[in-house]
């Protein structure tokens, strides 16, 4: 979902890192509340920007023939809040751009709004959503997931058929064009991340060391 | 069913899920979806107006550095995961 460095025109650069900015600052408020408040939750913490960290690393083949990779900001989403979550998004952007070309800088923040703010804050209300109609836990955790890293891919491809719509079907042509690179590559590698994420949020639970999270 | 054999089954199911369009057979380039619609982009006649301040010199050097983001990962989740197991009544 890296939107490539330069890879969007000027205008909608600045527009998503202003979008994006007030929430990587509030998720540092945030986060920085969560360790001081509960300390229990810095292995937490690390556990979850570590999955980020993995499986943003893994390029994974899919059924289109091509290759995308997990977003792993799921599990962060349901053990420490998406707000806070937003920062772990932010630090693996980050270190892919500046070490990997992966991204860039001036797409920092259209990158940062799909990965680490669209994708948490859906997987979160995902889950809350799937808690209130009855659904068990880990079939939660499964959606939220899955569908937290599906978003981020979906978010992505509106972002460029914003920035880039098709000379004749406007915005909708070009989202169904980038939908179809981004989103379907997406589908199976989503499925398998929320079925990590049920495993490794097990892990936690098992010890509680999961926060009542509000957001 | 316990918990450790309904992880093996959820840990399997989603590499069956990864490898199935290798298994199948499913024909492509398998290059990334972010240079594809980079490409789709160029089609456009739009060129990128910045460039990476820094690209690794060679596919070597960049999946070494992908390869040490992900033991990174590995690395910090298997410590806590151990500590928690460790931290387990016996």
């Amino acid at each position: 979902m890296h939107i490539m460095e330069g890879f969007l025109p000027a205008g909608h650069a600045l527009a998503w890192t202003a979008i994006s900015a007030p929430f990587v600052v509030t998720g540092a408020v945030r986060l920085k509340r969560i360790l001081v408040e509960r300390p229990e939750l810095r292995l937490t913490f690390g556990a979850a920007g570590a999955f980020a960290f993995v499986l943003s690393a893994l390029k994974l083949p899919s059924v289109t023939g091509s290759c995308s990779h997990p977003t792993g900001t799921g599990l962060g989403a349901l053990a420490v809040g998406p707000a806070a979550t937003t920062i772990i998004g932010t630090v693996v952007l980050l270190f892919q751009a500046l070490l990997l070309a992966h991204g860039g800088l001036t797409t920092l923040g259209a990158n940062v709004f799909s990965m680490a703010v669209a994708g948490p804050w859906i997987a979160w209300g995902v889950w809350k959503a799937a808690g209130k109609v009855g659904l068990g836990p880990s079939v939660a955790v499964f959606l939220a997931a899955m569908l937290g890293d599906l978003g981020t891919y979906v978010v992505t491809s509106a972002q460029l058929a914003l920035a880039f719509p098709d000379a004749a079907s406007g915005f909708a042509g070009a989202f169904a064009k980038f939908a179809g690179i981004f989103a379907v590559t997406q589908i199976p590698l989503a499925v398998a991340e929320g079925l990590l994420t049920v495993v490794v949020m097990n892990a936690l639970n098992q010890r509680a060391l999961v926060a009542e999270v509000r957001a | 069913m316990t918990m450790a054999r309904q992880n093996i089954v959820l840990l399997g199911a989603a590499i069956l899920v990864v490898a199935a369009p290798l298994i199948l057979g499913i024909e492509g380039s398998y290059g990334g979806a972010d240079g594809q619609a980079q490409a789709v982009i160029e089609e456009s006649g739009y060129r990128p107006w910045f460039s990476n301040i820094w690209t690794p010199p060679s596919k070597e050097i960049e999946s070494l550095l992908f390869a040490l983001q992900a033991a990174a990962g590995a690395g910090l989740l298997g410590y806590v995961l151990g500590r928690l197991h460790g931290r387990r009544p016996k």
